[in-house]
């Protein structure tokens, strides 16, 4: 077990002194207090717990560790994720877990808006509600909400697929609800199982995903832009 | 970028630590604002007397002189009390308050008007926050509330006078984090109406927007509203007046904020950093203002 102070080290040491340890260790960041830019380009399969709540950005880039935030983070907690987790036990701000390549990004409470934002094979899972343009331009990956949708939910999918389990704000540009089919459900209860959500039964969510009328420009489309 | 802060204490204990909460807060956000800095702290106990902000065009201009200008172009035998710290001065005077900002105008270039009415004091000036505020020992002032701006410059030029915050009407403060697209028009609208400017800063606009739809009678939160119909652009907007704190941010939340509350105040930041050294922030009530919803707290 290893224990790195923020209040004694700048963000760079800390991530240095992350990066040097080998796989399997267990990290403490104590004292977060808001700092951005915490635990991101780990490729170590570290266990990393920040005591606190964070700032911007918190695990991006990485590809293995499994990091857990005990409060709240700022905007784009684990963008660009490669694999391993993220997960945060308060609520998250904006663009949590966009761009996210790979692994899961669990957060505990709610998210602000655009969570998801340009997803690209990761998943992202938040056990309570989401803010407006949740999973915007989201290219593949699974997006779970146990609560509700904010507005402009899914505006201009690709093949990233939305499971909602609470109330689906108005859709954007594009998304529709579709039936749920047995893959789903076996999709919804593998992020739940990873996640540990204990509210949201599988079978009882909302397939949202893209209408596939905007991939490519085509200017009798332009009025839905 | 640009960070803000706003902080409304509750708590009377809390008043002589006005100035010691606000610092590290703004220090904090100093990253997000290393081009200028400014305050605005209001506090009671000026015996009526009016209060007026000026910054000086350099250090060849001496405070001992622009009091005995000052008293001169008053004229009334009551004397003006010109207390400068560095760049800045506090005048205070007993009289009308549209005689004594008159006065001080008259003395542009040399000395600027940054903050008049009858509770605020306003310092601005450039460089970062720590330094702004070690130069103007921003730690040992008193008051109930107080708001505060870093600005990293992208619409106008980097000086004192194009430093938030602004005040347009007295005792009005609005600092803004974010950009206007369409400020121009909207000044040249208000140009015709008879509005003058200090800067060509865009956030200045919003202010003197907000002090015109004021002074046909609309409180702050319909000021704010008019604003936001009017201007187009990306901003988090927080307004003081004597009694009041409030925070306003675009349809697309594109900047941030972070709001504190406690019993003991109420604390805005544009991160959560600049909050996480308050006392009892564990224990806060933390959260993110919705985009286009209007939060407001009275003293």
């Amino acid at each position: 077990m290893v224990t790195l102070s923020c209040a004694d080290l700048s963000t760079r040491e800390v991530n240095n002194a992350l990066r040097a340890l080998p796989d399997g260790e267990k990290v403490i960041l104590t004292d977060p207090r808001g700092r951005h830019n915490l635990a991101v380009g780990l490729t170590n399969r570290l266990d990393v717990t920040i005591e606190g709540n964070a700032g911007y950005f918190i695990g991006g880039l990485s590809d293995g560790p499994d990091i857990t935030i005990e409060g709240f983070v700022g905007w784009s907690v684990g963008e660009n994720l490669m694999s391993g987790t993220v997960r945060v036990r308060g609520s998250a701000s904006q663009s949590a877990g966009s761009s996210a390549h790979g692994g899961m990004i669990v957060v505990e409470g709610d998210a602000s808006l655009r969570a998801g934002i340009s997803l690209k094979g990761g998943t992202v899972a938040i056990a309570g509600d989401v803010g407006p343009m949740c999973a915007f331009m989201a290219q593949a990956g699974t997006v779970l909400i146990g609560g509700n949708a904010g507005d402009g939910l899914g505006d201009s999918l690709y093949e990233a697929v939305i499971y909602v389990a609470g109330e689906v704000g108005a859709l954007g540009a594009d998304a529709q609800i579709e039936e749920l089919t047995e893959d789903d459900v076996a999709t919804v209860q593998r992020v739940i199982s990873i996640a540990g959500f204990d509210h949201i039964t599988a079978g009882d969510v909302t397939r949202v995903a893209s209408a596939r009328t905007l991939y490519h420009f085509d200017t009798a489309n332009s009025s839905a832009y | 970028m640009c960070g803000i802060v706003g902080l409304l204490l509750r708590d009377p204990a809390l008043r002589p630590q006005l100035g010691a909460m606000i610092t590290p807060m703004l220090d904090a956000l100093g990253s997000r604002g290393p081009d200028s800095t400014g305050i605005g702290m209001y506090s009671e106990g000026g015996a009526g007397r009016v209060r007026l902000s000026v910054h000086r065009c350099g250090p060849e201009v001496a405070w001992e002189e622009v009091a005995v200008e000052l008293a001169a172009r008053l004229g009334d035998g009551a004397e003006a009390e010109v207390a400068g710290r560095g760049d800045s001065a506090l005048i205070t005077w007993t009289g009308e308050l549209d005689v004594a900002v008159s006065a001080v105008q008259a003395m542009a270039p040399r000395v600027r008007l940054i903050g008049f009415g009858h509770v605020v004091e306003v310092v601005k000036d450039v460089g970062g926050a720590a330094e702004v505020c070690r130069k103007y020992d921003i730690t040992s002032r008193h008051g109930y509330l107080a708001i505060g701006h870093t600005r990293m410059a992208t619409e106008s030029a980097v000086t004192a006078a194009h430093s938030h915050p602004f005040v347009t009407a007295p005792d009005l403060c609005l600092v803004h984090n974010g950009s206007f697209s369409n400020h121009a028009s909207v000044r040249r609208r208000l140009e015709a109406q008879g509005v003058s400017f200090d800067s060509d800063n865009d956030s200045e606009v919003a202010a003197r927007l907000i002090a015109s739809h004021l002074a046909q009678g609309d409180d702050v939160e319909q000021a704010l509203r008019w604003m936001a119909k009017d201007l187009d652009g990306f901003y988090t907007v927080v307004v003081t007046t004597p009694d009041y704190l409030a925070i306003l941010r675009d349809p697309f939340s594109c900047k941030p904020a972070v709001v504190a509350e406690t019993e003991e105040y109420v604390a805005i930041g544009s991160e959560y950093r600049a909050l996480a050294g308050l006392p009892g922030i564990e224990t806060a009530r933390v959260f993110e203002p919705a985009p286009q919803e209007i939060y407001s707290w009275s003293r």
